[in-house]
C-alpha cells in the first residue's frame, strides 16, 4: 500500500518563537547569534533582516555594514529541536505518526487520514492555519513519498498537495538541492549543466552512480518511491507483547500449551484490531531458576490467525526444558506488517500462489526443515544450463521474463555432468555410441551441436558443444564435448540429461 | 451384450461387494441395507431375464450400483469432468471414463531413462490439472528436475514450489502434509519406496482434501502392493518422426497402466505433438489382470 507523507518546512522557526515573545520585534528586522571562534556569528534571521540580504552564517558584524537597525539577541542552544518536538506532539491530532526532520521541518505519515478532513487539500489547510494562527510560518507538501513531499515543500510556497503517482512530475522543474544530497554533489551536478531534476533522471543509472556516488541514486528513488525510508515517530510504537505469569510454577507441556494458546489468542485479538499480521514471533519462558527458554518462528506471510501460529510453535514446543517450573510466560511480536481482513470469496478456487492455506502450509515446512530447503525457479537470462534459473526471492514474485522454449532442454540434468566414452567423426558430427556406465548405447537419432559459452565474465572455461541424441531403445540424452577437439589430449565427452 | 454374459459380471460385482461389506468399509449400516436391497432386487430380476425391457433396467440398476460402490470408495466423478487431460483412447480405461482425481497415482520406473519419461507425462497431465493460476508443490530427494524444460510441455515452472529433503520420513511426512492442505492442485512426491501403511495414510489424505498426489518410484526393488488408486508404468520409445526431418522428433512413450482401481488396466503408445498427448492405435489389453480391487 502507498503512504501519504506530508512535510511542513519552518523557514523561520527560531525568529517566530523570539517574536512571539516579544511582540515589539514583530517588523523589526532581528537575528540571533551565538559566538564562534571569538566571533558572533547568525544563526538565524528574521524575514524583515532577510529582506536586507542578511543570511545564517554571516557575521554579525557584516551585517550590522548592510543594516544599522538591526536587533541581535543571543541563541539559545537546542531551542530548534525542542520546538520541532513541540509541535510535533501537537501534530498528533492530525496523524498518530509524526517525525522530526532536522534542521528545520516535521514529517508526518498521514496514510488514511486526510479523509476525515474532505480531503487532502483542506487537510493541509487546516495545518496550515493553525500553525499561522500561532504564529509560525510553514510551507507544507502533501506526497506518496518523504522525499517528494520534502522537496516540494521547500521549493515550493504555501500548500501543495502532489496527486497520488505524481512524484516524477513535481520532482522534474525543481533544482537538485531538492533531493537532499550533498553541498559538494550539488555543487558537481551544477558544473555539469544539470541544474534541473529533469536533466538527471534520464540519464543511465550506472553512469549517475560512477559520477556521484550510491546516494545520489538513492535519494532520487526515495523521492520517486522506488524505495521505501525509515521513519523515526516521536512517540514510539507499543510493542506488540503480552505476558502471562503463572500462579505456580509450570512444568507439564499440557500446561505451556495452555499459555501460549492464551497468549497467542490475546496477541492475535490486538493484531486483527489494529489490522497487522505478524512476520516473527517469540515465546520465551521464564523458569523458576532463573533460566529463559525461548523458541521463535516466522511467517512467510502476515498473519494473525492463532491456530496456524500455534501449530508453528507446537512443532518447537519439545524443545523447551521446564525444569523445576516455568514462572513467566511472554510472547512477542518482533516484525509486524499491514494485514488487512481477508476477502470472503463467493466460491472457493483451486488456489494460486497467493492462497492463504499455501502459506500456512510452506509455513509448518519451513518451520520443520528451515526455509532453505524451499525453492521456486524463476527463469534468468543465461544460456549455461547451470545458470538458466534463479531461486525467487518471495512467494509472489512474478517472472521478469518467459520461460524460453525455443532450444531442446532435457526434463532431468543431472547436478554433475557424468563423462563418458564417445565414438565419433570428426569435426562436428554427433557421436555414433557412447558408454555410461558400462552399458553401451548405439545413436539412432541426433541433433546438434548447439555451442554454449561459459559466460567469461562469469567465469572462465572451455565452451560446451551439446547434442541431442536418442538411442536404438528410444532413450533420449543431452551430451557435451568440452572445447576443441586438440591434438595431444583427447576430447572429454559427459552426459548431462536426460530428455522426456 | 449376451445374457450370460451379464450373469458373469453381475456374480463379479456381487463377489466385490461382498468383499466390501467384509472388510467394513461401508460407514453406515443403513447405507448397506439399502445397497443389499438394490442389489438383491437387481439380481432377482437378471435371473429371471424374460425381457428387453427387463435387460435395460438391469443395465441401469447394474450401473447406479457401480456408481454407489465407487462413491463409498471416495472417488467422485463430478469434479473429474471439468478437465480434459486429452487422453484419447485411454479415457476408457478410468472408472466412468474419467481420470481420477483426488487420488494417489503412482509411477514406476527402473532407470533413469525412465524416470525421465515418467516425468515427461506426468508434466503433460499436470499442465491441464494446473490451469492458469493453481500452484503444486514438487517434493524430492534430487535437484534433477530442470525447470526452462517444462516451457516444452506448456507448464509454468515458476508456479512449481519445489522441497528438497533427504531424508524418506520427512519426504513422506512433508506429501501428506501437502496432501491435506487443499490448496494445492497436485502434489508430486518422490518416494522410491513405500509400503502399504504409508501409502494407506495419503490415500486418506487426498480422500479429505480432493487433492491428486503423484509419486515417482524410481527403484529396482520389486513393489509391494500399496494402496494407490493407480500404477503406472512410462518408457521411452523412439520419438515419432517430424515429417521428413531427421533428427530426434516428438517425445514417445510406451504407457502401460499396471493398476487401476474399479478400471481396467491396458498398455498404449502414446506421443507428445503440439502441447497435447496423441495416443496412437491402442495395442491389445492386458486381458489377464483382475478387473476390480488392487487395495
Amino acid at each position: 500500500m502507498a503512504g501519504r507523507f506530508v512535510s511542513i518546512w519552518f523557514p523561520h522557526l527560531a525568529t517566530d518563537w523570539f517574536a512571539l515573545r516579544r511582540p515589539e520585534l514583530q517588523d523589526q528586522p532581528f537575528v540571533l547569534s551565538a559566538p564562534v571562534h571569538g566571533r558572533l556569528i547568525i544563526t538565524a534571521c528574521s524575514p524583515q533582516a532577510q529582506a536586507f540580504g542578511i543570511g545564517a552564517g554571516m557575521a554579525v558584524a557584516d551585517a550590522r555594514a548592510l543594516e544599522t537597525r538591526l536587533h541581535v539577541l543571543n541563541d539559545q542552544p537546542q531551542l530548534v529541536p525542542q520546538l520541532l518536538k513541540r509541535i510535533g506532539e501537537r501534530a498528533i491530532r492530525y496523524t498518530p505518526v509524526v517525525s522530526i526532520d532536522l534542521p528545520d521541518g516535521i514529517l508526518l505519515d498521514v496514510s488514511g487520514c486526510s479523509h476525515l478532513w474532505g480531503g487532502d487539500l483542506p487537510y493541509l489547510q487546516a495545518m496550515a492555519v493553525s500553525l499561522r494562527k500561532n504564529g509560525y510560518a510553514a510551507h507544507l507538501a502533501m506526497a506518496d513519498s518523504i522525499g517528494t513531499a520534502w522537496a516540494v515543500a521547500r521549493f515550493r510556497t504555501g500548500v501543495t498537495v502532489i496527486e497520488p503517482n505524481g512524484q516524477k512530475d513535481a520532482l522534474l522543474s525543481l533544482p537538485p538541492e531538492a533531493l537532499r544530497v550533498g553541498g559538494d554533489t550539488v555543487e558537481r551536478l551544477c558544473k555539469l549543466g544539470l541544474t534541473r531534476i529533469a536533466d538527471l533522471v534520464n540519464l543511465p543509472r550506472p553512469s549517475l552512480r560512477r559520477r556521484f556516488g550510491p546516494e545520489l541514486l538513492l535519494r532520487l528513488d526515495q523521492a520517486l518511491g522506488h524505495t521505501t525510508e525509515s521513519f523515526v515517530p516521536i512517540v514510539p510504537i507499543e510493542p506488540y507483547q503480552e505476558r502471562l505469569p503463572a500462579l505456580e510454577p509450570i512444568s507439564t507441556r499440557t500446561g505451556i500449551e495452555i499459555a501460549l494458546e492464551r497468549l497467542l489468542e490475546m496477541l492475535c485479538a490486538r493484531l486483527h484490531r489494529e489490522q497487522m499480521g505478524l512476520r516473527t514471533a517469540r515465546f520465551t519462558c521464564y523458569r523458576v531458576d532463573g533460566k529463559a527458554m525461548q523458541i521463535s518462528i516466522e511467517t512467510n506471510r502476515p498473519s494473525s490467525h492463532a491456530r496456524h501460529l500455534f501449530k508453528l510453535f507446537e512443532m518447537k514446543l519439545a524443545t523447551i526444558e521446564p525444569g523445576l517450573g516455568i514462572e513467566l510466560f511472554l510472547i512477542e511480536a518482533a516484525r509486524v506488517e499491514d494485514h488487512g481482513p481477508g476477502q470472503e470469496k463467493l466460491w472457493e478456487t483451486q488456489g494460486g500462489l497467493e492462497d492463504v492455506r499455501l502459506s500456512e502450509l510452506i509455513d509448518r515446512i519451513a518451520g520443520r526443515f528451515g526455509a532453505a530447503c524451499l525453492r521456486r525457479d524463476l527463469p534468468a537470462e543465461h544460456y549455461w544450463p547451470e545458470r538458466a534459473t534463479k531461486p525467487s526471492a518471495s512467494l509472489t514474485e512474478k517472472p521478469a521474463t518467459g520461460w524460453p522454449t525455443d532450444k531442446p532442454r532435457p526434463l532431468h540434468l543431472l547436478e554433475r555432468p557424468e563423462p563418458i566414452q564417445v565414438t565419433a567423426p570428426i569435426p562436428d558430427y554427433p557421436p555414433m555410441l557412447f558408454r555410461h556406465k558400462g552399458a553401451l548405447h548405439k545413436i539412432k537419432k541426433a541433433d546438434g551441436p548447439e555451442r554454449i559459452e561459459a559466460e567469461w565474465w562469469l567465469e572462465t572455461g572451455e565452451h560446451r558443444d551439446y547434442y541431442a541424441v536418442e538411442d536404438e531403445e528410444g532413450a533420449r540424452y543431452w551430451l557435451f564435448r568440452l572445447g576443441h577437439y586438440d591434438a595431444e589430449k583427447p576430447p572429454a565427452w559427459f552426459l548431462h540429461g536426460y530428455f522426456a | 451384450m449376451c445374457p450370460a454374459h451379464k450373469n458373469v459380471t453381475c456374480k463379479s460385482a456381487l463377489l466385490s461387494h461382498q468383499t466390501l461389506l467384509d472388510r467394513n468399509i461401508y460407514p453406515h449400516k443403513a447405507e448397506k441395507l439399502n445397497l443389499l436391497a438394490n442389489f438383491d432386487l437387481s439380481k432377482r430380476k437378471g435371473m429371471n431375464g424374460k425381457g428387453q425391457g427387463e435387460q435395460t433396467n438391469k443395465a441401469d440398476i447394474l450401473q447406479r450400483l457401480q456408481r454407489d460402490i465407487s462413491h463409498l470408495q471416495g472417488s467422485k466423478p463430478a469434479c473429474n469432468m471439468q478437465y480434459d487431460f486429452g487422453l484419447g483412447t485411454i479415457h476408457r480405461a478410468f472408472p466412468q471414463g474419467a481420470f481420477p482425481l483426488g487420488a494417489v497415482h503412482e509411477f514406476v520406473a527402473t532407470n533413469r531413462e525412465a524416470a525421465a519419461s515418467s516425468t515427461g507425462f506426468l508434466t503433460g497431465l499436470l499442465k491441464t490439472l494446473m490451469g492458469t493460476e493453481a500452484t503444486i508443490l514438487w517434493i524430492g530427494g534430487s535437484q534433477d528436475l530442470f525447470s526452462p524444460a517444462l516451457g516444452f510441455f506448456g507448464l509454468p515452472a515458476h508456479r512449481i514450489i519445489r522441497l528438497q529433503l533427504k531424508k524418506h520420513k520427512d519426504i513422506l511426512w512433508a506429501v501428506e502434509e501437502a496432501l491435506k492442505c487443499g490448496a494445492l492442485a497436485a502434489v508430486i512426491g518422490e518416494i522410491p519406496d513405500l509400503d502399504f501403511t504409508a501409502s494407506r495414510r495419503l490415500q486418506l489424505a487426498v480422500e479429505h482434501s480432493k487433492t491428486t498426489g503423484f509419486l515417482l518410484r524410481c527403484t529396482t526393488r520389486p513393489l509391494s502392493t500399496t494402496a494407490c488408486t493407480a500404477r503406472w508404468r512410462i518408457t521411452p520409445l523412439p520419438s515419432a518422426a517430424l515429417g521428413d526431418l531427421p533428427g530426434i522428433g516428438y517425445p514417445r512413450w510406451q504407457v502401460e497402466l499396471l493398476k487401476i482401481r474399479n478400471g481396467q488396466p491396458g498398455q498404449w503408445n502414446v506421443h507428445w505433438q503440439d502441447d497435447g498427448f496423441r495416443v496412437e492405435q491402442p495395442d491389445h489389453r492386458i486381458k489377464s489382470q483382475p478387473r476390480i480391487k488392487i487395495a
